[in-house]
């Protein structure tokens, strides 16, 4: 076995996930593969239906039972694609979190939020009901929920959205995981909210040595919270490398479309608002070649052909994208911004 | 009794018109669809050959020749009077049939009338039609028959209208909570905006909008219409001798539940049938003018 | 009590006197004289009048229907027409067999729809799940009188297991009552079962797709672990409306199910009474059976409160 020091805590080989929809199967992901070390941050955008939830949930080991995983997912060298669900259930919430995008939705209305946040730790590390209740109150004292004492045993519709997010971030935090995988965190809430909760977030992350990976469609967002980043379209990853890097040099036509896309403060009034032509292709009828090529305005004859190689434009910055010599010399990024 | 509530507390989501090019090519590729078609069918035909055509008089009393077995002449044997079962049994489809069309019409009449009022003027007019609905539900069709065979006897308009006032508070919360559904929509708001009525919007935005609820419904509604006129015949409350009726049917086989069994089995099977038939005809329905709810069922 | 209590209170007491006034009118206004009816059309004149006084007839209705609703309240229902014992004993001794047939066949209901329903759920598209809601779509279409037949056919003719109908009473203990009634109940119960079935799998598969069962999945929750934990109560607030009002259907299901089993509960006390006239056994009989289907909902409504944590009891 290797070094557990050098060891990636988690790491993707060639992810492959196919999903039945009602048009047909779709191959939701194809080809990922990353790799995570104890601490390390990860950054995951893209727009709706690009395959980054359906990553994350496969880490998870919660894709619908009709989904077909292809590939490799191992947490400290030990399989996880294809393992029993009994197994998997050992290791959700205790090894690997996952917050979700919705508070308004994701906690049970008929039950406490302490009971809510307790469960993972009666569940996995067998404790009494008084120890849980005592470690749940810390736990939501942690996150930030005034007065956590007294309002354990109330229910999740008499918070705010702000407040119920707390609570899943306690009760994805309640028994230490190594990873925690964050889906879209702060979408659903308050622009003044969103701040607080990556703030949050961000300081557990550092506090506990957790690793993390952040899914969000929004690049400032993933700017500001993550180490590395990998940006994904139509279920690959079309470019990945350290954040600081991707911003400065980005390589993707597609990355650069959605960093000219974003709204600008203090843009002069009257200019229009970039957007990438034509829409996200459906899953299930995707090209054979690159998934971008039927939007991108650098697009050849062999983008169509076969699914480009990755190439390496930078220190561990790799694009997929067979047309970078001319899209680096438009100098997209927070080189030429 | 034996009316049972299917679908009287769904109130849909979202109703949509009738999508209507592919529909008969849907419908036929629809396996309930197609098999409750069939039955509903056969039922119809039965009545209808009735009218014009039984084996035997369905009337024709011959104590000489009764209880016989299944034979050439009498394919399903004979009763306890001597009549011909398959002559029953077809003759019997009629009083069903006619009963239910009649309740229903009765229900869909006043129920989808008070839901739309309901529904349009909301308020004090909705909540007592509300209480009105809440009310006629602690009346079941047997209860009404019974008050009713009570003060005028019993017969074939006491299980009418017993029948008509029970299928009422269903349409009405139906009705209501589909059309409030519509009443939300903005093209209606617009309507409203450019200074349309209530009455002009219910009849030109709400009801063709959910006319495709109500025509499923109305097929499960007649589908509870006719165990709710075979129970009443059964009880002596409903469709009276002489004529045929298969509640009625299984009353007089019961007596002879010891000596010819079967006599007990056919009418039961084609009730079944009947009602087995409506409700796959309704399901297919639903799937076919909602292809995005069957998908969830 | 808070006010939202009171109001739901009220509005029971309104319903239930609307259903009094409905059957008072329909049974004692519309035919004219019970007493002539009771007598029959060949009665002489005098007879009948001497029989409308000594019934308390020839007083105006609204002291007539006044006079009934004050014996509700104290529990004194007049005296039956034909027989001239109570009404309030009559109705008492065939209770004793109504009230257990309708307890029993809502446990069986319960029971099977419950586990059916759940089961079904849990193996949503499998063989199990389509196999299981043909039997129910089957099951709907019965009429449960013939389902009853039946089963006597099966039990009592074929098997000759239990009787084909009567009733054996709680004098010899409980077993040989039960007994009695165990067909009747089963045939009540299956064709609602198979209703409830239908109404709990869907309740429990539209519960399943909320996001708080992924987050308790995420937990490390194991699929039925969440399914009793989790998605039950939830599946449970479509499920109580429809017991209640399948419950209505339950008493009126006893009143047929007892005319096939011959047993001596408030349904046959009823036909009995129609033959004979006796519209005051009648009368109290209708009010007693809508009395119970309203409070039976009413009770609903009150539950929804103990379970779900967002209707706080001032809010009903």
């Amino acid at each position: 076995m290797a070094d557990p020091a050098t060891m990636p805590l988690i790491a993707v080989e060639n992810l492959g996930v196919r999903l039945n929809t009602s048009r047909g199967p779709a191959q939701a992901v194809r080809g990922v593969s990353f790799a995570l070390k104890r601490g390390e941050t990860l950054g995951l955008v893209g727009e709706s239906g690009c395959g980054k939830s359906v990553t994350a949930l496969s880490l998870m080991g919660l894709l619908p039972d009709s989904a077909v995983v292809t590939g490799s997912i191992k947490l400290d060298g030990r399989e996880l694609a294809r393992l029993p669900d009994a197994d998997y259930c050992g290791l959700r919430g205790n090894r690997i979190s996952m917050i979700f995008q919705e508070p308004m939705t994701a906690l049970n209305p008929m039950h406490t939020i302490g009971h809510q946040v307790a469960e993972p730790l009666r569940r996995h590390k067998k404790y009494s009901a008084g120890q849980a209740r005592t470690e749940a109150i810390a736990l939501l004292d942690r996150v930030g929920l005034p007065d956590p004492a007294k309002r354990i045993d109330a229910y999740p519709h008499q918070f705010s959205g702000g407040q119920r997010q707390r609570v899943t971030i306690a009760m994805a935090l309640a028994c230490e995981p190594d990873l925690l995988i964050a889906d879209e965190p702060t979408t659903a809430l308050d622009v003044t909210i969103q701040g607080q909760i990556l703030d949050l977030i961000a300081d557990l992350v550092e506090e506990r040595g957790m690793s993390m990976i952040l899914i969000s469609h929004d690049l400032g967002v993933i700017a500001e919270n993550v180490q590395r980043m990998m940006v994904m379209y139509g279920g690959t990853v079309v470019e990945s490398g350290p954040t600081d890097e991707v911003f400065r040099r980005m390589g993707h036509p597609y990355t650069q479309g959605l960093f000219r896309a974003r709204p600008k403060l203090g843009a002069r009034k009257g200019t229009r608002l970039t957007t990438i032509s034509g829409t996200v292709p459906e899953l299930a009828d995707l090209p054979a070649g690159c998934a971008f090529s039927e939007r991108c305005p650098l697009v050849e004859d062999k983008c169509r052909a076969a699914l480009p190689p990755m190439v390496e434009v930078g220190p561990a910055h790799v694009v997929r994208c067979v047309r970078t010599d001319v899209s680096m010399a438009a100098k997209v990024g927070a080189l030429s911004a | 009794m034996s009316a049972p509530l299917t679908t009287s507390v769904d109130v849909p989501i979202a109703p949509h018109p009738l999508p209507a090019k592919t529909f008969w090519g849907r419908a036929l590729r629809h396996r309930s669809f197609v098999l409750g078609g069939v039955l509903s069918l056969l039922v119809v035909a039965s009545a209808a050959l009735s009218l014009v055509w039984t084996p035997w008089s369905p009337y024709e009393i011959d104590i000489a020749s009764k209880l016989r077995p299944p034979s050439a002449a009498h394919w399903l044997g004979t009763d306890t009077f001597g009549r011909d079962i398959v002559s029953l049994l077809l003759a019997g489809a009629r009083a069903t049939i006619l009963v239910g069309i009649i309740a229903v019409s009765i229900g869909l009449t006043f129920g989808v009338c008070l839901g739309l009022i309901a529904s349009a003027k909301r308020g004090w007019t909705e909540e007592i039609i509300m209480r009105f609905s809440d009310f006629t539900f602690a009346f079941p069709a047997v209860l009404s028959a019974i008050m009713l065979a009570a003060v005028a006897g019993p017969g074939m308009l006491t299980s009418i209208i017993a029948i008509g006032i029970f299928q009422i508070p269903t349409l009405i919360r139906l009705t209501r909570g589909s059309a409030n559904a519509i009443w939300a929509r903005e093209y209606v708001l617009a309507a409203r905006a450019s200074g349309k009525g209530a009455f002009r919007i219910t009849i030109e935005h709400v009801l063709p909008n959910i006319l495709s609820i109500l025509i499923v419904q109305a097929t499960i509604q007649f589908a509870l219409a006719i165990l709710a006129e075979a129970a009443l015949s059964y009880l002596g409350l409903g469709t009276q001798p002489p004529q045929p009726s298969w509640g009625r049917m299984l009353n007089d086989a019961q007596t002879m539940l010891f000596q010819s069994p079967m006599l007990a089995v056919y009418p039961g099977a084609a009730i079944a049938i009947a009602v087995l038939g409506l409700n796959l005809l309704g399901d297919g329905l639903r799937d076919l003018f909602d292809p995005r709810l069957a998908r969830e069922r | 009590m808070s006010v939202f209590v009171l109001r739901r209170v009220l509005t029971l007491l309104a319903t239930l006197v609307g259903a009094s006034v409905i059957i008072f009118l329909v049974l004692d206004a519309l035919p004219g004289n019970a007493a002539q009816m009771l007598m029959g059309a060949d009665a002489s004149a005098d007879a009948v009048r001497a029989l409308t006084v000594k019934l308390g007839l020839d007083q105006p209705l609204a002291v007539r229907y006044l006079q009934w609703i004050k014996g509700l309240v104290v529990g004194d229902l007049g005296n039956s027409y034909v027989y001239g014992t109570p009404v309030g004993s009559l109705i008492a001794e065939r209770l004793v067999l109504t009230i257990p047939l309708a307890i029993m066949s809502m446990l069986i209901t319960v029971t099977l729809a419950l586990s059916a329903g759940i089961y079904t759920a849990a193996n949503h598209n499998k063989l199990g799940d389509v196999g299981v809601m043909s039997l129910t779509q089957i099951g709907i279409a019965l009429p449960n009188f013939w389902f009853a037949i039946l089963l006597v056919l099966l039990f009592a003719v074929r098997l000759q297991w239990l009787s084909a109908g009567g009733f054996a009473g709680w004098e010899d203990g409980i077993w040989p009552g039960v007994k009695s009634l165990l067909l009747p109940s089963i045939s009540l119960a299956v064709v609602q079962a198979a209703i409830l079935a239908r109404v709990t799998r869907s309740a429990v598969l539209e519960v399943l797709r909320e996001d708080f069962v992924r987050t308790a999945r995420a937990k490390g929750l194991g699929k039925r672990e969440v399914l009793w934990s989790h998605v039950l109560r939830n599946a449970m607030i479509p499920v109580m409306t429809v017991m209640g009002l399948q419950f209505a259907n339950l008493l009126a299901g006893t009143i047929v199910i007892e005319n096939v089993f011959y047993l001596p509960g408030l349904g046959r006390l009823i036909f009995q009474s129609i033959a004979n006239r006796d519209l005051i056994v009648v009368r109290n009989c209708v009010m007693l059976l809508a009395a119970m289907v309203v409070i039976v909902n009413f009770v609903v409504d009150v539950l929804y409160a103990f379970i779900d944590p967002r209707i706080k009891v001032h809010d009903l």
